[in-house]
């Protein structure tokens, strides 16, 4: 090591004060994002995993289950009950896909909480939520990714959606939205957790709701409690709205209240992130 | 007087009943080094916390740069770096991705950061490594990168949080190098550390931190006379001249084998010229004379060891050396 050259200028002595914060935000972000993105170009392992639940519970779900699961759907030929399951079960999976991606978030977030680089990030002058906003757009593309590869292999078994280009469009809006919605969440539970175990592994609550909503089988098959619980809970809209936008089965208020849940869920993981972000203890 | 680039008054700091900080009172004058010296869970890394606007105070005020940590933390992040205790870098990214993120956040400039984080790669004998993923860095390897990242910017507050610790001889000389150069420039650097020696060689002042409390402040100097242990060695050219001295410093203790005389001294050149003038009165004529200082190791263990067997501390209060200097 040489020691350190003694001239510099004294105006760089000065970082950038006041107003002048504010116009960074933007900027922050962007760094921040491509930060993300540079990790995932990276280790491409981590978000390689994430799909592979979602792919596996696809598989044996059709495979398996599908036959007899496909028949017993309301107003299909029993003969091709395999076909019919697929097509039924597909906005399921998808979901289960961006849920099982907030896994790789909520990890990702609680990595940088471990390793003092958020804590970095808070002692320097950048907004925190920029930090934020790098972490939920850098997951919500990976998390899109994930369900464009999943919704891959869902094609090359067969599965045949009916959606006219816009129907198209406006699924990969709702599917982009729930990805982001999601996203705040784990980034909260990232935040939130002690160790990067326990991230990984809180989100896992996300990935059994579609199973407890109309992902697998229709709610009203559900015993009372449980169909009450998968009529309100979000992923149900989710699902429908996808299920309709994908394959014209009616859509009903079903888009507006995906919208509404997502929302909700974006803005409470946005509100919750803030608060710990400042909050949170450091070692 | 320089105006304090850090300023805490009555800082206090609990988590759940353990009170952690307890009422901490710090200056340090812009372009000083002052180091916290203080044992494990001395609250040495709170401290620095809240400076740096990690962690907030229960209680009391704390400025830098005149910008107090809880109303304008923004103010306060804007002039400082911190390394941290423990390394605060992306493991995901090569070092010279994590220092040119660094720079990108630092709004430096495409070209400026490009050039800035060349430097500091040389300067920190990183260039090698630099395209390499911090995995395959070694512990000092991911120190040096870490302060590095803190220097991107050239904060003029930078906190250090036990730089040195788990360093090399050789790189914790660098790094004392470094601090130097720092400082030479006008930055203002408050580290904590646990080795007095490090204390010692980089501080102007010394503030030792104990059980949540300031319990002595001032220069290294003024510390090692504030405890016993010093004294005067006076060796003799025979037994006769040592008797002679011996009954004439009555309060020396004698050491036959080595024809020495060890007289109690607070270090300072008055005590030593009074012990010299008698001895020539009498015509006693020294051989050899050598002058032992208490180290700050005697001034750790004199101010912080001072715990009973209940583990009830007997604090001390707090040594006040200003105006001690003549
Ligand atoms: N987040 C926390 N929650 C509870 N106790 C804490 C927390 N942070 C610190 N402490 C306690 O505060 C005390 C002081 O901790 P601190 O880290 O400031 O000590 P330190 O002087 O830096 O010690 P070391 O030399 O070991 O780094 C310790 O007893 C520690 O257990
Ligand atoms: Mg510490």
């Amino acid at each position: 090591m040489t020691t350190l050259s003694p001239e510099r200028p004294a105006a760089q002595r000065t970082p950038a004060l006041g107003a002048s914060r504010q116009s960074h935000v933007v900027a922050d972000s962007i760094t921040m994002l491509s930060r993300n993105l540079l990790h995932m170009v990276r280790y491409p392992g981590l978000s390689m995993f994430t799909i592979l639940g979602p792919v596996v519970i696809l598989l044996l779900t059709v495979f398996v289950f599908g036959g007899t699961l496909g028949a017993g759907l309301p107003g299909v030929d029993p003969a091709g009950g395999r076909e019919a399951y697929l097509a039924y079960v597909m906005p399921g999976i998808l979901l289960i896909t961006i849920a099982g991606s907030a896994g790789g978030t909520a990890t990702t977030v609680s990595m940088d909480m471990t390793e003092g680089i958020t804590a970095r990030f808070r002692t320097m002058a950048i907004s925190r939520a920029s930090v934020l906003a790098g972490h939920v757009l850098g997951n919500t593309i990976q998390a899109m990714i994930a369900v464009a590869l999943v919704l891959g292999v869902g094609l090359l078994i067969g599965f045949r959606p009916t959606a006219t280009p816009i129907e198209w469009i406006a699924a990969v809006g709702m599917i982009a939205l729930i990805a982001f919605a999601v996203t705040w969440i784990a980034v909260g539970m990232g935040m939130q957790s002690k160790s990067v175990e326990t991230a990984s592994n809180l989100p896992l609550i996300l990935m059994l709701l579609p199973l407890l909503g109309s992902g697998f089988v229709p709610t009203d098959s559900l015993p009372a409690g449980l169909a009450w619980f998968a009529q309100y809970q979000p992923f149900t809209p989710f699902i429908e709205a996808i299920r309709g936008l994908l394959l014209g089965t009616p859509l009903g208020w079903n888009p507006v209240l995906a919208i509404g849940w997502a929302v909700v869920i974006a803005v409470a993981g946005y509100s919750w992130s803030m608060l710990i972000y400042e909050r949170k203890s450091v070692r | 007087m320089t105006t304090p680039a850090i300023e805490t008054h009555g800082l206090r700091k609990s988590y759940g009943d353990k009170t952690v900080l307890d009422g901490i009172d710090l200056s340090v004058g812009a372009g000083t080094v002052t180091a916290l010296l203080g044992p494990n869970g001395a609250g040495k890394t709170t401290t620095v916390h809240i400076l740096s606007t990690l962690v907030r105070p229960d209680g009391g005020t704390a400025l830098v740069n005149g910008c107090d940590v809880v109303r304008d933390p923004g103010g306060v992040r804007a002039v400082i770096g911190l390394t941290g205790q423990f390394s605060a870098v992306d493991g995901l990214l090569t070092g010279e991705e994590n220092l040119l993120l660094m720079a990108r956040l630092r709004h430096l400039g495409a070209k400026r950061s490009k050039a800035r984080v060349t430097e500091l790669l040389e300067q920190f004998d990183l260039v090698e490594a630099a395209r390499k993923p911090l995995a395959t860095y070694s512990g000092g390897m991911r120190r040096r990168l870490d302060l590095a990242m803190t220097l991107v910017a050239t904060p003029s507050v930078i906190f250090l949080d036990e730089p040195t610790t788990g360093l090399d001889p050789r790189s914790r000389h660098t790094m004392w190098d470094i601090v130097r150069s720092l400082v030479a420039e006008g930055t203002t650097v408050l580290l904590t550390t646990q080795q007095l020696e490090e204390a010692d060689e980089l501080a102007d002042r010394i503030a030792v931190l104990d059980g949540g409390r300031i319990v002595a402040d001032g220069t290294p100097d003024e510390l090692k006379r504030l405890v016993p242990g010093g004294h005067l060695r006076l060796r003799f050219a025979d037994a006769a001249t040592l008797d002679g001295a011996s009954r004439l410093l009555d309060e020396s203790a004698r050491d036959d084998a080595g024809l020495a005389l060890t007289v109690p001294s607070d270090g300072g050149v008055g005590t030593l010229r009074a012990v010299l003038d008698r001895l020539d009165a009498a015509k006693l004529e020294v051989d050899d004379l050598s002058i032992h200082t208490p180290d700050l190791d005697d001034v750790f263990f004199a101010l912080t060891g001072k715990k009973d067997q209940n583990g009830k501390k007997d604090q001390p209060d707090r040594v006040d050396m200003k105006g001690t200097e003549p």
